[in-house]
């Protein structure tokens, strides 16, 4: 199983838990996925909307943990004081940690997203921070008091799969004994299948089940393609060679003319 | 006074955190709070005395990837 600050996880897929055509639609998702941890978020509420109440309600029947983030956040200030309200809020000491540092990529701010890390870390949040496969930015999070890191595949939302497979790969030897989850960018379950292949312990996703035609139907294919993935890297997979091998042997073989 | 909810002008007459947010609508609803950019805790509204001009975000559980 894998383990996040010493929670033991059954599955190894993540959902989010926006752009869903409906809430029945994120419920039916959730329950295909079989994900164990969803990602909420914190926004504005009006007076007496309620809505924030009712969104509770609704993942809490999924019986999954939650995995707070501190989505949209441009500046360390503002992602600590978001991650303070949702602490409060889903009553976890879980952070996702995103400080975005460029608009059009939604690429982390690799400063600012240090520095965030140990502010929390020092306030008693578990963070999981969302960074990018650059290895001495990993380095740097694990030294402000990460214990998860999450490395994305592409920028958030564009399905482009992993784009920088050596990158991730280094990533991943560089820190074999840290739980890493693939986080972003995943658009198909064979993109899933692929990460869990190269050994990371998890991957998260959101836009590719929610906007998918059938979202319910995506998000089983997603943690099949995540099983499958798992079984591959538990099972040694062989080395690749660029020459022939036979696979039936040619002893016995009738000699033919 | 006038302070600023979410980004918008709103004319309060109760003078700390906790009971703006009953004025305000939110009377037992699942909000956190923060005052000029700054977390205030649950426990610690009704000691949060609001002055004109102040900056109050209150958000809420929502979705989010």
């Amino acid at each position: 199983m894998a383990e996040f600050y010493g929670t033991e996880v059954a599955s190894r897929l993540m959902l989010g838990t926006a752009q869903y055509p409906s809430p029945a639609i994120l419920e039916q998702a959730f329950r295909r996925s079989g994900a164990g941890i969803a990602t909420v978020s914190v926004r504005r509420e009006a007076g007496g909307e309620r809505a924030g109440g009712a969104f509770w309600d609704l993942v809490r029947q999924l019986g999954v943990s939650v995995l707070p983030n501190t989505a949209g956040c441009h500046s360390v200030r503002e992602a600590v004081t978001t991650a303070h309200m949702a602490r409060e809020l889903f009553d976890t000491k879980w952070i996702k940690l995103e400080v975005i540092g460029h608009a059009d990529t939604l690429q982390p701010d690799p400063f600012g997203l240090v520095e965030a890390a140990r502010i929390l870390t020092e306030d008693g949040f578990e963070v999981f921070p969302y960074t990018t496969e650059d290895v001495v930015l990993g380095e740097r999070l694990l030294e402000a008091g990460c214990k998860v890191l999450m490395p994305w595949g592409a920028p958030i939302g564009t399905g482009l799969g992993l784009t920088n497979i050596y990158g991730l790969r280094t990533l991943r030897a560089q820190f074999p004994d840290i739980p890493m989850v693939v986080d972003a960018g995943l658009g198909l379950p064979s993109q899933a299948a692929m990460a869990m292949e190269m050994g990371f312990d998890a991957v998260l996703l959101n836009t590719a089940v929610a906007k998918a035609g059938d979202p319910a139907a995506m998000a089983e294919g997603f943690a099949l393609g995540v099983k499958a993935g798992r079984l591959a890297f538990e099972a040694d997979p062989m080395e690749p060679r660029d020459m022939a091998a036979p696979s039936t042997p040619l002893i016995g073989k009738a000699f033919l003319k | 006074m006038k302070i600023n909810v979410n980004g918008e002008p709103q004319e309060v007459t109760a003078s700390d955190l906790n009971a703006a947010l009953a004025e305000l609508g939110y009377r037992d609803a699942k909000v956190a709070t923060a005052v000029n950019e700054e977390f205030v805790p649950a426990g610690g509204r009704a000691s949060v005395v609001l002055q004109p001009g102040d900056r109050l975000e209150i958000v809420a559980p929502r979705q989010g990837g």
